[in-house]
């Protein structure tokens, strides 16, 4: 089995906050992350590739192509952003980054088909906020899905 | 358990397709199809997957799979145009792809070893582009 990686790098500020909480409430759950002018991050940002290398181009996926899809769908909406204000998937959710790797897969999901001409697979998605903290998502294949329903145990552990 | 291995090597390569032109290869590949070639340096890292060895507590000796490594994949392929001088990329375009695909063959059968067998191979082209390769279904 095999995959390709890309690794794509932006810079935004965000602030976690809850508009429901208390102002303690967001200090004792947030801690610095609640700082009400905000903070930010260098985040790196994995996009990943599964299939098989194409037999003409060697390649799982265009690298053109997918560096075109992640600049135009993901990289145009966080690049020096203020995640909180300007990304309109976040005025009503948390940007932590669990939720911007979610955000984030949801729209190549979206969008996939439209810049990737091979048969490829978006299968993984993984963001480093710092050093210290990495946050990863794994997309199942169809096949994937169809075991994980024929087994609902393996699906609440992996799902 | 899994234990990693990491070697590094510089070639040189280029992308092209014979079959088309300049104009064609240059979409497909970018700079990346310049036929003087260009060169990168590539980080393999090598995971084998086991069971530590009751005795002497190792899934495999780091020293061989130094060893092998350096026999299959620095040697013959540190400071070489891998189009021009390492086979089969004379005929294989040497993509991310087809290199990472090559080390494993080449690893494959010579890492297995009674509790131990080659379970991924991680080629960085650069810092930003990675190719894995895991024993799995479909063909390489």
């Amino acid at each position: 089995m095999m995959s390709v990686t890309r690794r794509y790098r932006f810079s935004a500020s965000h602030r976690l906050h809850l508009r429901d909480l208390s102002e303690a409430e967001n200090e004792q759950l947030y801690g610095k992350c609640n700082n009400p002018f905000g903070h930010g991050h260098d985040y790196v940002l994995d996009v990943t590739a599964q299939g098989t290398a194409d037999p003409v181009t060697g390649q799982i996926a265009m690298r053109h192509e997918l560096d075109r899809l992640v600049r135009e769908q993901i990289l145009h909406a966080f690049e020096h952003r203020n995640i909180n204000l300007d990304v309109k998937q976040f005025e009503n959710s948390v940007p932590t980054t669990e939720n911007i790797v979610l955000v984030i897969a949801d729209l190549l999901k979206e969008h996939w088909s439209a810049y990737i001409s091979g048969p490829a697979r978006l299968s993984r998605i993984h963001i480093q906020e710092t050093d210290r903290n990495g946050f990863e998502v794994l997309i199942p294949s169809a096949q994937e899905e169809m075991e994980q329903k024929k087994d609902p145990e393996l699906a609440e552990v992996h799902g | 358990m899994f234990i990693t291995r990491k070697a590094e090597f510089s070639a040189s390569h280029v992308c092209r397709i014979p079959f088309l032109d300049d104009a064609e290869n240059w979409r497909l590949f970018g700079p990346a199809a310049n036929p003087n070639g260009h060169g990168h340096n590539y980080i393999v890292e090598v995971t084998v997957e086991g069971d530590p060895d009751p005795r002497t507590g190792m899934v495999m000796d780091l020293k061989d799979l130094k060893q092998i490594l350096e026999e299959e994949v620095v040697t013959p392929m540190d400071h070489r145009f891998l189009n021009y001088e390492v086979p089969p990329f004379d005929r294989v375009i040497p993509t991310a792809e087809n290199v990472a695909a090559e080390i494993w063959r080449r690893l494959d059968s010579r890492v297995e070893r009674p509790g131990a067998k080659l379970a991924k191979v991680r080629l960085f082209e650069t810092a930003d582009l990675y190719v894995d390769v895991t024993r799995g279904s479909g063909s390489l």
